[in-house]
């Protein structure tokens, strides 16, 4: 009799526990963060806002189309290595294996590379990685969304442009961490610079970059117009201080987007103050998007911030923009493979080619004016290529244009000769998007 | 020659500045014969601490933020945060380890970096901070008006600072009584212990020094730089600092830090454009290897001889 009784009772648990599983499907998101180590502060700043919107997203709209996100971290400390290691931990979790890799560091992106092919994986990088990856015949699977480097460099001229008038003849000091990263705008630069007749001259700091006495010293004696900083963690505060200490004027000072969020300005206290820097987001907790995030998310403490008052700056926001891009995905991705089930990597994919993120939608999700429209394409992985610029006033970032407009037409030239060399080296047919729905 | 001059003074002082990191370095070599990896580690926790403290007192205290009761209550608190760590590490990591090949030693330091990086971001988060400690950094106009020369305003106390701190370890170390324990611990434990030489509260001591040596650096550091976990890098500018210095000498860590400092400089403006730049983070250790092969004890290291 007991021994029934137990059967009976476990098959009744069984079958709640399938019919649960069979209702509540689960759409899984790997992501290799960091949170310790030296970029600790951009990593925590923009996954915890990627994961605040995704919690947003579940308590508010109870997921998408019915499919609850869920997520899991792993600890990459920036390094490459650990990188490969989180790829392969996460790539088969979840009812159908890991939905997207954005490992917010342009090292592991390249070691994950051909990787995600084959696994069928999207390697979505925003704002970083590899730029000709925006050629999407010849990389079906990266996505160097939003705007990439060589973008940016182009609306750096013209916001310079815009302040100066004519560049003929003007100086203009490229302060570069020496690393690939460092070296992404340099053939950009020199192709505007011919074209403008400007010149560029580029200064190199080694990593980390918390010694820039003697470049700082050269630059002093080049006189420059202007110095536009592309660097990374310490290199920025050390380079704005450095800039006050040689009586270089923060106000002419334009640096890249990896150099423009409060952990850069902060440290170098008032020597920041007048700082410019790009955007493909910009800084602030007035937007609808951060507010519902407050209101649901941090008021059911179910807020991934230990420090709230982060919520709104440039890295929390931009983990924000990951979060709507992501889900807007798996969005598109539903509306062609249907609702209420986890879809693949490769079904994704597709979402992440065919993005329609306009002004409309834009509004509708809370988020106007907080990142530019995003069309993407067969052809283009990049989908926008727009650039806001914000300035330091001592105590936070304010918005100083519009949405920029890179040179499209100079960069499209460049990202498809490096890709189609790219293509050849590795033996790789590009897709004809003609043929692509 | 102007430029030069810049370029070399602007050297120098930054040298005074990777001296001071390296003179924890050495008051531990000295004392213990360790090579304490942890030094960089260090720097950072004792930063982080200040400035942590300097957030969380006016909540606490009801005191004024900003304000110089603040700024020096942080200051005593972090400096005995620094010297627990520094008994904490003798009583927990060094002791069981006596008389065990230096190797030993030096690998546990390695694991003890870890473990001060981590619970400095565990206790007080891993955000960028900012420290003003009340010096612009700016050049001295007087410098600018009359030579054209830059030379910065900050960058000259924290050599004067670093001076004095290295004048003061000096006569410590070679004129009282616990400063010859010191040195007598340093040559030989065994021997030291044999004489009734307190091989613990010797240590102890060397740590807590060496703590308050990595708050004044992780101030100056962080005060230039932010207080962000890249102050722990701040320990590799030291190493070839040490190598030429000699690690068991405090003046030749002033010495070591102004060769290097000048040389790297000069180096970065005079060849870098050469070579495509950015050479001033290996150049030292290349002027090191090269010292090494000359002089492998440093300028001011105790020469070692065995018998065979």
């Amino acid at each position: 009799m007991e021994f029934k009784k137990t059967v009976m009772l476990g098959a009744l648990v069984a079958g709640t526990l399938a019919a649960g599983v069979a209702m509540a499907a689960e759409q899984f998101i790997g992501l290799p963060s960091y949170r310790v180590g030296a970029y600790a502060a951009g990593g925590s700043g923009i996954y915890g806002g990627w994961i605040d919107y995704m919690n947003l997203i579940n308590e508010r709209d109870g997921g998408v189309g019915g499919v609850k996100l869920v997520w899991e971290e792993c600890e990459t400390e920036y390094n490459n290595a650990r990188g490969v290691e989180c790829y392969e931990r996460l790539k088969n979790k979840g009812e159908t294996g890991n939905s997207m890799f954005s490992p917010l560091s342009t090292g592991i992106t390249y070691s994950v590379l051909d990787k995600v092919a084959d696994d069928k994986i999207p390697l979505v990088t925003i704002g970083y990685g590899r730029t000709d990856a925006a050629d999407g015949r010849v990389f079906p699977w990266v996505f160097p969304l939003i705007t990439t480097y060589w973008s940016q460099a182009t609306t750096m001229i013209k916001y310079i442009e815009s302040k100066e008038g004519d560049l003929k003849g003007k100086k203009i000091v490229l302060l570069y961490h020496d690393s690939a990263y460092g070296k992404e705008p340099h053939a950009v630069l020199d192709r505007m610079a011919a074209d403008k007749g400007f010149t560029v001259e580029k200064i190199a700091v080694a990593h980390p970059g918390n010694e820039q006495q003697s470049q700082w010293l050269q630059i002093r004696q080049i006189r420059p117009d202007w110095v536009i900083l592309w660097g990374w963690g310490v290199m920025n505060p050390t380079a704005l201080k450095a800039a006050a200490k040689t009586g270089f004027p923060r106000t002419k000072m334009l640096g890249v987007w990896w150099s423009g969020a409060e952990e850069d300005t902060i440290p170098a206290g008032s020597a920041a103050k007048g700082f410019t820097a790009a955007g493909f987001n910009v800084a602030g907790a007035d937007y609808p998007v951060i507010k519902d995030i407050k209101k649901v998310v941090y008021g059911k403490s179910l807020g991934n911030m230990e420090d709230e008052s982060r919520v709104g700056s440039v890295y929390y926001n931009r983990g924000v923009v990951h979060g709507i891009i992501a889900v807007e995905a798996i969005r598109k991705a539903q509306e062609k493979y249907g609702k209420g089930k986890a879809l693949t990597g490769e079904q994704i994919r597709w979402g992440y080619e065919n993005l329609n993120i306009d002004d409309k939608k834009l509004a509708e999700l809370g988020a106007a004016g907080f990142m530019p429209p995003l069309k993407t394409s067969c052809m283009d992985h990049e989908g926008s290529g727009k650039v806001k610029y914000q300035s330091w006033d001592g105590a936070k970032w304010q918005v100083v244009t519009d949405w920029i407009d890179a040179d499209k037409q100079m960069v499209r030239g460049m990202i498809e000769e490096s890709a189609a060399k790219y293509a050849q080296e590795k033996g790789i047919t590009p897709r004809d998007c003609s043929k692509e729905m | 020659m102007q430029f030069f001059l810049e370029v070399l003074i602007g050297g120098l002082l930054s040298g005074v500045l990777y001296a001071l990191v390296a003179l924890g370095f050495v008051l531990i070599f000295k004392a213990s014969g360790v090579f304490n990896f942890a030094q960089g580690a260090m720097v950072f926790f004792a930063a982080l601490t200040f400035v942590g403290f300097t957030e969380v007192l006016p909540g606490w205290t009801g005191l004024a933020e900003g304000g110089a009761v603040v700024f020096w209550l942080a200051f005593v608190l972090a400096l005995v945060s620094m010297v627990v760590l520094g008994i904490a590490t003798e009583k927990i990591v060094l002791r069981p380890l006596v008389n065990q090949p230096p190797i030993t030693l030096f690998m546990a330091t390695i694991g003890l970096s870890y473990l001060v990086e981590g619970i400095a971001q565990g206790i007080w988060g891993a955000n960028v901070r900012g420290l003003e400690l009340g010096i612009e950094d700016v050049p001295i106009e007087y410098m600018m008006e009359h030579h054209n020369i830059l030379i910065s305003s900050f960058d000259l106390f924290a050599a004067a600072l670093a001076g004095v701190l290295v004048g003061s370890l000096a006569l410590f170390f070679q004129y009282t009584k616990v400063g010859r324990a010191l040195r007598a611990v340093a040559d030989d434990h065994q021997a030291a212990l044999s004489i009734g030489i307190p091989l613990q509260h010797i240590w102890a001591i060397v740590w807590g020094v060496a703590g308050f040596v990595a708050l004044v650096a992780g101030l100056i550091w962080g005060a230039r730089n932010g207080v962000q976990f890249a102050l722990t890098f701040t320990a590799l500018k030291a190493l070839p600092v040490l190598i030429l210095g000699g690690f068991t000498s405090v003046p030749g860590a002033i010495v070591g830090g102004l060769i290097i400092g000048a040389s790297e400089k000069l180096a970065e403006v005079y060849v870098g454009p050469f070579v495509g730049g950015g050479i001033e983070s290996w150049f030292p250790y290349v002027l090191a290897l090269l010292f090494l092969l000359v002089r492998p004890e440093g300028l001011f290291g105790e020469r070692h001889i065995d018998r065979v």
